[in-house]
């Protein structure tokens, strides 16, 4: 392929370039409709009874007084879906049991978390839906909840899913084997990436760092909610409208769980108020579909805020062990990882991507890691941000900084000692092609952040890096040449970081158009070709590649016109600034504009196509990035202020930057939540206590200093443009920079995220050698 | 389907005579911040909402230097404060009422309404107890006068009888080198529920840099906001001091009686009760200093 012959020269004249969004009046005057927005004539509204219970078996449901209530067209229940085999799709970086998620859709004879469906209603209003779900009878017989993976892991835990094997997966590639006795197990997967020789290493180093960790789960905290409009035809034929970042899974997932196939589904991807992962998966699409086939009416749900927390796929909590040895000199000798991953009721938690990328970023000879995929009694996890990577990154980045420190190496400069570079093997084993780790590492250590001194007491800067390997998979691209000269770009890829505008940009870089002329439309799964889910930071790089070939496809139908009109060969025919030329007579210049006027007597219409699988072509580049946080905590509270945040990330190229930063503040942005104020928290019984915005709290603007960006650029060498993707990395650092901020503010290691004000505070008086008890008992 | 009869009266007697005819069955709303999400969650079911915007009594800020301070309980926050008689003699209640929410919020929520809702962590009720504020109260009996302290008698439960209307509050004028503050401890910058609320108001004596008189407010720290009797009594008579203000924060401490909750352990509430009673009051005496020569 003549396009992956390496990076251009970085000569471009649309490329880099911050242009208005295409899409942004429309947004900012409310003119643009997201899913809850559709409605249809004869609309019924749909509402899902949810399981009030952790972990119980359903003895019955009846749900005849539902039935008979004024105003409800049709109720469901797991009754209603067909068995399902278990068939793994992939979605986004994750792979999915479709048996277990029609599982998750709706519960059969389980519950498995607080929230978990266990019936719907479509009826004439929201309000009569919901009073029917009270008419709805349940019986359950509760059943012993498990809430972490450490009490799941134990060998007396109370079972989840009893079919359960746990697999032993021994490389990135393996299906997996059994894994030890055959019986029940909460733990569905163990994967190991070992290299060298760990004893050897740990026997060569003069220090050793051990310690254990602990992440909570915490939500992507998209505002806008899930919802799912479906109108099924007499005819058998379905649509569905829906906020979701995957329209092509959300029809794959569909079809399977209802047993159907994908042709008879079309899926229009509505605008997204925010996905981050969250929305590679399905809950709502199947229900609609069954209560629109039951009531012969267009049904919409729309989760409410608590539903959306209680039900929709969080990422993992964790539990990680790191343990590093380094030379006096801060060369790391040795690491050993271990790691366990709460996927939620079913599993398929990110714990393989988590053992992929922690501590790539170093060059480590003896390594080992191993990482757990274990059952618990809340909602199935879905992808979120660099999925596994920001809890693993938590745990190693911040068991680094305590080497530099007995090291008495600067944090930035032991990580230049050890780090990964192009031919560094990845913890998973494949070498790096050329990454700009090194780069982004250097940006913050010559950035005027670094280099200002931190003046005050009770303040402390600390550093941290993350990879995240990024993610290639299927994408398709047309460019329709209008009659006047300008383009449409149609892509399946929903835009949810301004990936409109980069596609156009693309486009018209090379065609050498202005990026007003360019219209960039996303469209349905019946309009284009097979395209995978926004996720992975792959729509600039695999969507953008497949732009970047159907624009030179339509270039080289356009020389052959102008050849055409010319009466000479196509390679004769010369483009340049969006004028084409050739030698010789009757070949006056023809801009774009005039040739696209004269398609209809050169053979008709032009329009460029391509499809790709960027993962295939090897197009896919790995992303790093380095974050520097200055911190003010509150001794006598235990509260944190962030005084000033920086993030160097390697972008590969920046098509947009305005959008490449966006994408860096708002992943560092995420992470300073889940660093000090983001979990969720259940009582004893496995129900979730904040199922509001108000107690999940993630941070306002009031709670973070303006984030300063650099972007780096080191071309991918497999990409044209040298585009490697953004939308992922800049989480994974964040929470290791602010806990080693803190220990160098007040002196005390956190290793339980968040790190609230209870959590540090209690730290704080334990390193005074009192506790916040007795301070209170003595007052008493 | 289940309906909810909306009411708009004008006066307030109006407003009683509905409340009295529906009983357990009627709420009034104001600025609705809380009573709409309680409709929507199901917490409350009322048939009918008596909306009390819309009487003229309940809206008006009247303030004299003689009669002190009528506040009318419908008062939405924001009016609180754009008004600087409030910011300049009652800056602790002023603080308290602009701390409520987004400035959408405080353009809905009003003093009366955060103190009705009976919240435990409302933030304008422990700076109404600094300042020493008194509600009136009328319903189909008649008027009567009730103590912001005595409001409260458990999570979401106060004295209102049914029929019962909170009309406005009656607030002392300020003595000379008087003031008060409010603060509250959240885990985030704004847009969050105290964990921890304290209030104070003091007056000080300028001959000697005494405290001649104090009061002292606590939220969310129990059932109900809570009145800190001792800690400001220990204060009355004492030269400014750390171990004076030590003192009082030990007292409030062992005023609380706090629970473990997602928003903070009873440990965590205890402590932090110290911390702010020692800001609060600090910054009390502070724009009690100024008030000096301000005033």
């Amino acid at each position: 392929m003549a396009h992956l012959n390496g990076s251009s020269d970085g000569n471009f004249r649309v490329i880099g370039t911050r242009p208005i969004r295409h899409d942004g009046v429309e947004k900012v005057t409310g003119q643009a409709l997201y899913g809850a927005d559709y409605s249809m004539p004869g609309m019924l509204y749909g509402k899902v009874l949810r399981s009030p219970h952790a972990h119980a078996k359903i003895k019955s449901i009846r749900i005849d007084k539902a039935l008979k209530h004024p105003g409800v067209h049709a109720v469901i229940t797991g009754a209603d879906f067909p068995e399902v085999k278990g068939v793994m799709a992939q979605v986004g970086e994750l792979v999915v049991n479709t048996h277990y998620l029609s599982l998750n859709v709706m519960a059969r004879d389980k519950v498995l978390y607080d929230g978990h469906p266990v019936a719907a209603v479509a009826a004439t209003s929201k309000h009569i839906a919901e009073e029917a779900l009270e008419l709805i009878e349940v019986d359950y017989e509760l059943l012993p909840p498990v809430m972490t993976a450490e009490e799941a892991m134990k060998p007396d835990a109370p079972i989840l899913l009893p079919e359960l094997r746990s697999r032993f997966i021994a490389h990135r590639t393996d299906p997996g084997s059994p894994e030890g006795p055959d019986r029940p197990t909460n733990v569905a997967a163990h994967i190991q990436f070992q290299r060298g020789d760990l004893e050897a290493g740990f026997k060569s180093a003069d220090f050793i760092v051990e310690r254990e960790y602990r992440t909570a789960t915490v939500h992507q905290g998209y505002i806008e909610p899930q919802n799912a409009l479906a109108i099924y035809n007499p005819d058998g034929h379905i649509t569905i409208y829906c906020s979701t970042q995957g329209s092509f899974n959300v029809r794959t997932l569909t079809a399977s769980i209802l047993g159907l196939s994908e042709g008879m589904i079309r899926v229009v991807p509505a605008e997204i108020g925010g996905g981050f992962g969250g929305k590679t998966t399905v809950y709502l699409e199947p229900l609609a579909v069954l209560l629109s086939k039951k009531s012969g009416r267009p049904v919409k749900l729309t989760m409410t805020r608590s539903e959306v927390l209680r039900a929709t796929g969080p990422t993992s909590g964790t539990k990680i062990r790191v343990k590093l040895g380094a030379t006096r000199q801060g060369k790391i000798t040795a690491a050993e990882v271990w790691m366990a991953y709460e996927a939620g009721a079913f599993p398929g938690s990110p714990f393989a991507p988590g053992a992929m990328t922690t501590l790539g970023p170093y060059h480590i000879e003896n390594l080992k890691i191993d990482s757990f995929d274990v059952v618990v009694n809340r909602p199935k996890v879905a992808a979120y941000r660099a999925p596994g990577s920001p809890a693993s990154a938590f745990a190693c980045e911040t068991a680094l900084d305590e080497v530099a420190e007995k090291c008495g190496i600067d944090p930035l400069e032991l990580r230049l000692r050890n780090a990964s570079h192009e031919g560094t093997p990845q913890p998973a084993g494949p070498p790096f092609k050329k990454i700009g780790y090194i780069e982004t590492v250097e940006a913050i250590k010559n950035s005027d952040h670094y280099r200002s001194e931190l003046i005050g007491k009770n303040r402390g800067r600390g550093v941290a890096s993350g990879f995240w390997f990024n993610g290639g998979l299927q994408s398709s691209a047309t460019v329709n040449v209008h009659t006047d000269g300008t383009i449409s770009v149609v892509t399946g890829s929903v835009d949810i970081g301004g990936t409109r505008a980069a596609m156009a940009m693309i486009a018209a870089e090379v065609l050498g158009l202005n990026v007003t002329d360019v219209r960039p439309i996303v469209t349905d799964t019946d309009a284009i070709g097979h395209t995978d889910v926004t996720g992975g930071s792959r729509i600039a790089l695999a969507t953008g590649l497949a732009v970047y070939d159907a624009a030179h496809d339509a270039l080289r139908q356009l020389k052959q016109r102008a050849a055409k009109l010319w009466e000479k060969q196509p390679e004769e025919v010369q483009f340049k600034n969006g004028v084409f030329t050739a030698s010789g007579e009757n070949a006056a210049p023809l801009t774009l504009k005039e040739l696209a006027s004269r398609l209809a007597r050169t053979g008709g219409p032009v329009t460029g196509r391509a499809t790709v699988n960027a993962g295939a072509v090897g197009a896919v580049g790995n992303a790093f990035a380095t974050v520097c946080v200055d911190v003010e905590v509150d001794p006598e509270t235990g509260k944190v202020q962030i005084l000033r945040a920086t993030i160097a990330q390697d972008a590969g190229r920046a098509i947009h930057p305005s959008y490449v930063e966006g994408q860096m503040q708002g992943g560092l942005a995420q992470g300073l939540g889940w660093a000090l104020s983001e979990e969720y928290v259940y009582d004893e019984r496995g129900v979730l206590r904040n199922t509001s915005l108000l107690d999940y709290r993630m941070p306002t603007c009031l709670d973070l200093p303006p984030i300063e960006t650099i972007v780096v650029e080191v071309p991918n060498p497999s990409h044209p443009l040298g585009v490697r993707g953004v939308g992922e990395v800049s989480i994974v650092p964040p929470m290791a920079a602010v806990a080693n901020a803190i220990y160098r503010a007040v002196g005390v290691r956190m290793r339980e995220l968040p790190m609230s004000p209870p959590r540090l505070l209690k730290e704080l008086m334990r390193k005074q050698g009192t506790s916040v008890e007795q301070q209170a008992a003595a007052a008493d | 389907m289940h309906a909810i009869n909306y009411e708009s009266p004008n006066t307030v007697a109006d407003a009683v005579k509905l409340l009295a005819a529906h009983g357990e069955q009627a709420r009034p709303l104001c600025g609705g911040t809380d009573l709409i999400i309680q409709l929507r969650a199901g917490v409350r079911r009322p048939s009918y909402v008596v909306d009390v915007k819309n009487i003229q009594e309940m809206r008006r800020i009247e303030f004299s230097m003689q009669q002190g301070l009528r506040l009318g309980a419908a008062v939405p926050c924001i009016e609180i404060y754009e008004n600087s008689d409030m910011r300049k003699y009652y800056p602790g209640l002023t603080e308290a009422a602009h701390l409520i929410g987004s400035l959408q919020i405080q353009s809905r929520a009003s003093v009366g309404g955060n103190l009705c809702n009976g919240s435990p962590a409302a933030d304008t009720t422990p700076a109404l107890i600094a300042l020493g504020a008194k509600c009136r109260v009328i319903g189909p009996g008649g008027e009567r006068i009730v103590a912001v302290e005595d409001f409260c008698t458990a999570p979401g439960r106060t004295v209102l009888q049914p029929g019962e209307l909170l009309v406005e509050f009656h607030i002392p004028a300020p003595a000379r080198n008087s003031s008060d503050a409010y603060l509250r401890f959240i885990p985030r910058n704004e847009m969050d529920i105290a964990v921890v609320g304290v209030g104070a108001a003091v007056t000080l004596d300028p001959s000697d840099d005494r405290i001649s008189a104090a009061r002292i407010g606590l939220g969310a720290v129990g059932p109900t906001p809570i009145f800190a009797r001792e800690a400001a009594q220990a204060l009355v008579g004492k030269r400014i001091s750390d171990e004076t203000i030590e003192r009082a924060a030990q007292l409030a401490i062992a005023a609380t009686s706090p629970i473990d909750d997602m928003r903070g352990t009873a440990e965590f509430r205890r402590h932090v009760t110290g911390v702010l009673t020692r800001r609060v009051l600090a910054k009390a005496i502070e724009r009690a200093r100024a008030a000096q020569t301000s005033r």
